[in-house]
């Protein structure tokens, strides 16, 4: 079981970025479809609650296989912690946990802070600005961008649409003013 | 700039000019299972790599890390290099339909929107792919936030007319 307990540890950034921009070919060869999978919000918001506006009334039912994907990537969570699980907790950069640890933080398991994200936080003012609020900017902002990381950074920037790489440039401008200027004031709260 | 005719979603491409590179077959559900398989191979990358992981993104805004950088850039080359093939050899889908590249325009919303998701890409430490994963992976309260996005989708097309594109 050599094989398995590879897989079990974290993967390098030089296998799982080439596998990641793999499913760009994949996706195009099974069925002409572009990676991207922000769009499935749009498509579920199209499917149960299109109250008549212009942007959810298409045919969503077209781009369901985007929905069929977006539950794919549930499941392959699910695989990972179930079978593929790596019990150590994230190495992160020796000063982050340092940071970290000034607000708090200093349970490294699982993939988002539990000291953070958690049903007990949901409630709290610190919990809805992260969880609810952070959810929502994701889903107006990738709309308004007209795609994600995966859309934009990936199946656009390989496909050479320079659109991409401005939406791309924001991403990261936005999220380092949010990490590095707003987020301490958050973790403060 | 009429907005029902441009569309601006560089994800959607059947709304492009009135469904030219629209593909004519159509599948039976359980064909469409095969992108369930795609997106769950996907899924096992995104944990496996830890680029869901809060803390990783958080040293990737910090430049306290390669690994982010190293992942997203591998994967646009290795993403670009295929599309280049595609191209090149003419490699048609499995059904033998010709590939589809769709150009879309741009629009001030990759600014404005593009800033708007990277505050939350770093509060949340996820993109959407990411928000499926991270479910999956048993942080069920981000169930809420993937909710929250979902809302955040829906009030976007509530006011997108009133929105500079």
């Amino acid at each position: 079981m050599a094989f398995i307990e590879w897989l079990r540890q974290p993967w390098p950034w030089y296998v799982a970025g080439p596998l990641i921009g793999l499913v760009v070919p994949v996706l195009l060869i099974i069925g002409n479809k572009t990676f991207g999978v922000s769009s499935s919000m749009r498509h579920l918001c199209a499917a149960c609650l299109p109250a008549n506006i212009s942007y959810f009334k298409y045919d969503w039912k077209k781009e369901q296989w985007n929905l069929f994907f977006a539950g794919g990537i549930i499941l392959g969570g699910v695989i990972s912690m179930g079978l593929l699980a790596d019990p150590n907790p994230v190495q992160v950069n020796s000063k982050l946990a340092t940071d970290l640890a000034a607000y708090g933080i200093t349970d490294f398991t699982g993939t988002v802070p539990k000291q953070l994200f958690s049903w007990s936080n949901l409630l709290t003012i610190k919990g809805l600005i992260m969880m609810v609020g952070g959810g929502f900017l994701i889903g107006f902002g990738t709309r308004y961008a007209g795609g994600c990381t995966s859309g934009h950074s990936i199946m656009g920037i390989a496909t050479l649409q320079w659109p991409s790489l401005v939406a791309t440039c924001c991403f990261m401008i936005g999220g380092f003013i949010m990490a590095n200027l707003i987020l301490p004031y958050i973790l403060a709260l | 700039m009429k907005m029902q005719t441009i569309n601006t979603d560089f994800e959607v491409s059947t709304l492009d000019e009135a469904g030219i590179n629209e593909s004519k077959l159509t599948d039976k559900w359980y064909q469409y299972l095969r992108y369930s398989i795609a997106g769950m191979a996907f899924g096992v990358i995104l944990i496996k790599s830890e680029v869901i992981s809060w803390f990783r993104i958080q040293e990737m805004f910090h430049l306290q890390s390669f690994h982010m950088y190293g992942v997203i850039g591998s994967a646009i080359i290795v993403a670009g290099i295929s599309v280049w093939l595609i191209k090149k050899f003419n490699i048609k889908t499995v059904y033998g339909e010709k590939i589809e590249f769709h150009r879309k325009p741009f629009s001030k919303g990759q600014i404005f929107g593009g800033l708007l998701f990277g505050l939350g890409w770093a509060i949340t430490g996820a993109c959407p792919g990411p928000l499926f994963a991270q479910i999956g992976s048993g942080a069920t309260v981000i169930a809420v936030t993937l909710l929250s996005a979902i809302a955040g989708t829906w009030v976007y097309g509530y006011f997108r007319e009133k929105l500079p594109h």
